[in-house]
C-alpha cells in the first residue's frame, strides 16, 4: 500500500513538472500544447473507493492551474474525466463485472487500451477548451483544437503506454 | 460533485476581470519555481535581449539628445510622473485564447494592481493579480484586454482587443470613419487612459476593410514578439491617485 502511494506521488509530481516546465512550452505548429498530465487519471489503478482517486485528479488538474493561470480549468476536466473513466472502461472492457484487485491496464489487448486512452483525451481536452473559450458561438474553433490537440496527447501517451508495456509484471 | 462545482467556480472568476483571482501563479510556490526554471534557460534569447536593449539604448539616447537642445526647463526638476520599474518574465504564454504573463517582482518592488508593462519594444499588458514578490499580466493577448489606443499621424482613438487567433496580431475597434487609416500607420497608446503614458508604441496597421459607415477588421502587426519576452517596465503613474479621486467625486 505505502509503495503504491510513493509510486503515484511520485507520478503525480514527475507528470505536474513535465506539463508546466517542457510541455508548456512546446507550441506545435505554433499553437498545439500537448497535456499529457492526465496519463495520471489513465494510469491510477482501479478501486473499489474513488474518493483519494477523484481529490488527487482535483488536485493535480488545480495545481496545473496555479502555473497557467487558468482558473479552474484544468480542475475542472480533469476531476470530469476521473469521473467517468469507470463507466468508460467498462463499456470498452466489455466484461460485466472488472475484478477490481486484480485488474491491470496494461495487461488488457492494447487496442482497446488506445480506445480508452483516446476517449478520455478528447473529452478532458474538449472540457478544457469549452471552458477556455467559454462562449456557445466558437463551438467550431472549440472543436478542432480538441482534437487536434488530441492527436498530440494521445501520440504522447500512446509512446509511454508501449514503453511500459514491456515489463508489464510492474503493478502500475 | 461538489469538488466539480469549486473547479467551475474558480473557473468562472477567471474569467471576470478585476476579480481577486484566487488561482493564479503570482504567489511563492509558483513564482519561485518559474524564476529558477528562468534562471537555468534565460541564456537561449540573450542574444535578442542584447539586441533590443541596444536599440533602445540608441533610440534613448537620440532623444536625451533632442531635449538638450531644448530651453524649456521644468519648475521642479525632480518631478517626474512616469516611475519605472524593471521586472523579468519569468513565465509566457502566447497561444491560449487568455493569455497571462508572470513576472519576478511584487508588492515588496513598489508594484500595485493595474499597473501599466511596457517593453523596449511595445506594451505588454496590465497586471492584474500580485502577491508579495510576484505579479500576473494580463497580456494584450487576452480577450478581456481593451486598451486606449490612437493613430500616431492625428489623434483619432480608438480600443485595442484581441480575438484569440494570431499572437502577432491584434485588432483595433471603435474607431471613427473620419480618421483617414492607412496600411502601415503606427499605432501608439492613447493618453485616455492611467495606465500607460502616451505614445507608447503598440503596432502598425496591417489590413483593414473600409464599409460605407465604418472601418472594420483593423489588424494591428504587433511590434512586440509576443512570443520572446525577457526583461519588461512596470509604469507608475504619479498622478494616477489624483485623476481618480477627481473622476470619482462626480458620482
Amino acid at each position: 500500500m505505502t509503495r503504491e502511494t510513493l509510486t503515484l506521488s511520485f507520478r503525480f509530481l514527475i507528470l505536474l513538472l513535465v506539463q508546466v516546465f517542457v510541455l508548456n512550452n512546446i507550441q506545435l505548429f505554433g499553437h498545439l500544447n500537448p497535456m499529457l498530465y492526465i496519463l495520471f487519471v489513465i494510469l491510477y489503478p482501479l478501486k473499489k473507493e474513488r474518493a483519494n482517486f477523484m481529490w488527487a485528479s482535483f488536485f493535480l488538474g488545480l495545481s496545473i492551474d496555479f502555473f497557467s493561470n487558468s482558473g479552474g480549468i484544468n480542475a475542472a476536466a480533469t476531476l470530469a474525466i476521473a469521473y467517468f473513466r469507470l463507466p468508460i472502461l467498462k463499456l470498452i472492457i466489455n466484461r460485466p463485472d472488472i475484478d477490481y484487485t486484480v485488474f491491470k491496464i496494461n495487461q488488457e489487448p492494447f487496442i482497446k487500451v488506445i480506445l480508452y486512452t483516446c476517449i478520455l483525451t478528447f473529452l478532458h481536452h474538449f472540457v478544457v477548451f469549452s471552458l477556455e473559450y467559454f462562449s456557445w458561438n466558437s463551438f467550431i474553433p472549440v472543436l478542432k483544437k480538441s482534437i487536434n490537440t488530441s492527436v498530440f496527447t494521445i501520440l504522447l501517451s500512446t509512446l509511454y503506454l508501449l514503453f511500459f508495456r514491456k515489463n508489464s509484471k510492474s503493478n502500475f | 460533485m461538489a469538488l466539480e462545482l469549486v473547479a467551475l467556480l474558480f473557473t468562472i472568476q477567471s474569467h471576470s476581470y478585476h476579480k481577486s483571482q484566487f488561482v493564479n501563479s503570482a504567489n511563492a510556490i509558483t513564482g519561485g519555481l518559474y524564476k529558477k526554471h528562468k534562471a537555468i534557460f534565460q541564456f537561449t534569447s540573450l542574444i535578442k535581449e542584447n539586441e533590443n536593449l541596444a536599440t533602445e539604448n540608441t533610440l534613448l539616447r537620440n532623444r536625451l539628445e533632442s531635449l538638450k537642445n531644448n530651453s524649456y526647463t521644468p519648475k521642479d526638476s525632480t518631478y517626474q510622473k512616469y516611475i519605472y520599474t524593471t521586472a523579468k518574465v519569468i513565465n509566457n504564454s502566447f497561444t491560449k485564447k487568455n493569455n497571462i504573463l508572470t513576472i519576478d517582482k511584487g508588492r515588496n518592488d513598489g508594484l500595485q494592481l493595474d499597473m501599466g508593462v511596457i517593453s523596449s519594444t511595445g506594451l505588454i499588458g496590465i497586471i492584474n493579480n500580485i502577491s508579495n514578490n510576484y505579479a500576473t499580466v494580463l497580456s494584450v493577448l487576452n480577450s478581456q484586454s481593451k486598451i486606449n489606443a490612437r493613430l500616431k499621424k492625428n489623434h483619432y482613438f480608438g480600443t485595442l482587443s484581441w480575438n484569440g487567433n494570431d499572437y502577432k496580431k491584434a485588432q483595433l475597434v471603435d474607431i471613427q470613419r473620419q480618421a483617414n487609416i492607412q496600411i502601415g500607420d503606427t499605432i501608439v497608446s492613447g493618453g485616455k487612459s492611467t495606465l500607460f503614458p502616451e505614445g507608447i508604441i503598440i503596432g502598425t496597421i496591417h489590413s483593414f476593410d473600409k464599409t460605407r459607415k465604418t472601418y472594420e477588421n483593423i489588424e494591428i502587426l504587433l511590434s512586440t514578439d509576443m512570443s520572446n519576452l525577457g526583461y519588461v517596465h512596470v509604469v507608475e503613474n504619479k498622478e494616477k491617485p489624483e485623476i481618480k479621486n477627481l473622476e470619482n467625486s462626480h458620482d
